[in-house]
């Protein structure tokens, strides 16, 4: 359903990849995995049309992603590197507003969102007294509320306790499970059973 | 309109989280133009004669002080990447946080205008026109210098440029404005004055949220 051709990155006049292949199909994870600085993150923001500095062509149900960019969006959640979790806001204030943006973001209640993610307690006081973990679950609640089809993520683990990387573990399973497909970039090694993985590195690509 | 409506709310409600924001302009607004008595004369005659010229010049400096944050906390922690991956329209997101920076600005510094001319002994007669140009005036300044820092918030230092870009387009806005007051104080009619400041609000009501957008996708995907 996701389709990358002959991708080919440059930034500051070092190529990063050339000559990208990969497709992710329903019911697949794609970890992108690579040394720090090997552009884990410039792939992610190009996949989600966040970077025009790139050629080659990206294509979303067969349809090209920067022609039907609105389109796109709809079905897409990306979690990147910065949170995009106001500060200044609450829990559930930062959640209503991302709800606001995606309209996919419609699964279940908020409340039941930030309690599984053990939020509960915490949903009204104001996001900087919280902890960098409890930020990024903050986050990261919006998994739990999304039915977007696509998933991009982009280190979801950071800064997350081992009960914390175990639950969105078995949240990205469910979610491929139900048909969705997920594009992650994680050093985190995955080990799960029926599930497709499939592994991008880098590294690799840039050594042959 | 519904997103129109949050993004206007949550705007809001992170200006009053965050006051300092808001009163660093006003206090600047009304520091600079305490100033004046004691530095050019304690007149009466001179300090009315340049009462308008002195409360626009601070309104426009007040109003670029403040535009600096504009998109900055939402450039840094994510926010905007997020706006920008969302199926919702920017230039309505563009709309939306100018009205409520508007509010948060140029909507008080109008509100505060009439006790600065107290202070300046302007004319009663013509705290109506400053009141009104300042009030038909500074969302102009704000759709304009949104444009600016959208175009410079990507840069680590852009508060310099954002003055450059936006002081020569504010210029317009400036000298219908201030002569508004002028007029005011020789009780003469102050109507085109005032339909020109409108005029400009109006066309960049139209074109500015549409360049603010495209600003800042090109601050984004750099």
């Amino acid at each position: 359903m996701f389709t990358v051709k002959n991708l080919s990155c440059e930034r500051d006049d070092r190529v990063l990849f050339s000559q990208l292949h990969f497709t992710v199909q329903a019911g697949e994870i794609l970890q992108i995995e690579g040394q720090n600085g090997s552009g884990k993150t410039s792939l992610l923001r190009i996949l989600c049309g966040l970077s025009s500095s790139f050629e080659g062509n990206i294509s979303w149900r067969g349809q090209d992603t920067q022609a039907h960019h609105a389109a796109y969006c709809q079905q897409l959640l990306y979690v990147g590197h910065h949170a995009g979790v106001k500060a200044a806001l609450t829990a559930e204030e930062n959640l209503r507003w991302m709800q606001t943006l995606q309209p996919l973001l419609n699964k279940g209640s908020l409340t039941d969102a930030l309690r599984q993610v053990g939020l509960m307690g915490y949903e009204d006081v104001p996001c900087y007294t919280l902890s960098a973990g409890q930020q990024r679950r903050v986050s990261l609640a919006r998994l739990y509320l999304s039915s977007h089809p696509l998933w991009i993520l982009d280190e979801p683990f950071t800064a997350l306790d081992k009960k914390g990387v175990v639950e969105k573990e078995q949240l990205i399973v469910r979610h491929v499970r139900n048909g969705g497909g997920c594009i992650l970039t994680t050093h985190h090694d995955f080990d799960l059973p029926d599930v497709t993985i499939r592994r991008l590195n880098l590294d690799q690509l840039s050594a042959a | 309109m519904n997103f129109f409506t949050a993004i206007v709310r949550r705007d809001l409600v992170l200006a009053l989280r965050n006051r300092n924001e808001v009163v660093n302009p006003l206090a600047f607004f009304m520091i600079v133009i305490a100033l004046f008595p004691l530095a050019v004369s304690p007149e009466t005659a001179v300090l009315s004669k340049i009462a308008p010229g002195i409360i626009w010049v601070a309104a426009l400096l007040a109003t670029l002080l403040s535009l600096d944050g504009l998109f900055k906390s939402d450039f840094d922690d994510g926010s905007l990447e997020q706006i920008l991956v969302s199926p919702q329209s920017l230039a309505l997101l563009a709309i939306g946080k100018v009205l409520s920076h508007w509010l948060m600005s140029g909507f008080l510094l109008a509100l505060l205008s009439p006790l600065l001319a107290i202070m300046l002994f302007l004319p009663s007669q013509a705290v109506g026109a400053l009141v009104g140009s300042l009030l038909l005036g500074t969302p102009t300044l704000s759709l304009i210098g949104a444009i600016g820092a959208a175009l410079t918030v990507g840069l680590r230092k852009g508060g310099v440029l954002i003055s450059l870009l936006v002081l020569p387009l504010y210029i317009p806005v400036l000298i219908f404005g201030a002569g508004a007051v002028q007029a005011g104080v020789m009780g003469m009619p102050i109507a085109g004055y005032l339909a020109l400041l409108g005029a400009m609000m109006v066309f960049s009501l139209m074109f500015a949220p549409f360049a603010i957008a495209a600003a800042l996708k090109l601050s984004i995907r750099n």
